[in-house]
């Protein structure tokens, strides 16, 4: 059993931070993986010709529930920083629509936790992004 | 400059664009979040990108590729984006962004956008 809640996380990192500017929401969690909702904002747009959110907080709602996921798998919080991030844009996200971005820890290993995840905005069969990333426990020696 | 660019508080600097330090940018404790990151360095790829382009030409991220290489803290962030090369479809564009020391980095991107001209 986790002493890492991820509802009661993403409730507490919702008040502080760029993860509060953004608004995450908790959506759903798994022992290895987190997925989260970045609500619509006219503010987030990153294409003003055709409203389509920009990279960067689809980039961030991804970098926290992959690191979400790595905290689920091995059951506890510890420090951890993002490596390196890779994401692929498979479609624009439909304006006016949340974005859900899941991400899976698939591998850990002493100091390297290794994700994968996708985001969609609404039929997780239609994905619009694919994201691979690489993190570090920052705490062991 | 794009909505989302305006909520980053990013301006430019000749070829830089600079993004402010606040609290709203920040992640884990004393850390600049990764996602301001990445955002400050996608919108320096945009941009240079649009202006090596004929106006009407649009574009599209299609991949993004973010290194994080150091922490990022409480001051301002640069960014500056070198088009490595601008083919028919695609653009390839390599970024750094770093805090007081240019020899320091924070963070790289490779990016890809899709270029659509007309005509």
């Amino acid at each position: 059993m986790s002493d890492f809640d991820p509802a009661v996380f993403i409730k507490a990192m919702s008040r502080m931070g760029h993860n509060g500017m953004l608004g995450f929401g908790y959506d759903a969690h798994g022992p290895d993986w987190a997925s989260l909702a970045l609500p619509y904002r006219d503010d987030l747009i990153g294409d003003p010709a055709t409203g389509v959110l920009a990279s960067g907080p689809i980039i961030a709602l991804m970098d926290m529930a992959a690191s979400m996921a790595c905290w689920l798998k091995t059951a506890a919080f510890s420090p951890l920083a993002t490596v390196d991030l890779r994401i692929d844009y498979l479609r624009p996200a439909e304006p006016g629509k949340s974005v859900i971005g899941r991400a899976e820890c698939y591998k850990l290993t002493r100091r390297i936790a290794f994700i994968r995840g996708e985001a969609h905005d609404g039929d997780p069969d239609h994905p619009i992004a694919h994201v691979a990333g690489t993190y570090m426990f920052t705490a062991v020696d | 400059m794009s909505p989302y660019a305006v909520t980053l508080g990013l301006r430019r600097d000749g070829p830089r664009i600079v993004m402010p330090f606040a609290d709203g940018f920040m992640g884990r404790p004393g850390f600049l979040h990764g996602g301001a990151i990445a955002g400050l360095l996608e919108n320096a790829a945009w941009v240079a990108v649009l202006e090596a382009l004929p106006e009407d030409a649009t574009i599209k991220p299609v991949t993004v590729t973010v290194d994080f290489l150091r922490g990022g803290t409480h001051v301002e962030t640069y960014a500056e984006a070198e088009i490595v090369r601008l083919g028919r479809r695609i653009a390839n564009v390599l970024v750094t962004a770093w805090q007081e020391d240019r020899g320091k980095p924070i963070a790289t991107a490779n990016i890809k956008m899709m270029v659509e001209r007309v005509g």
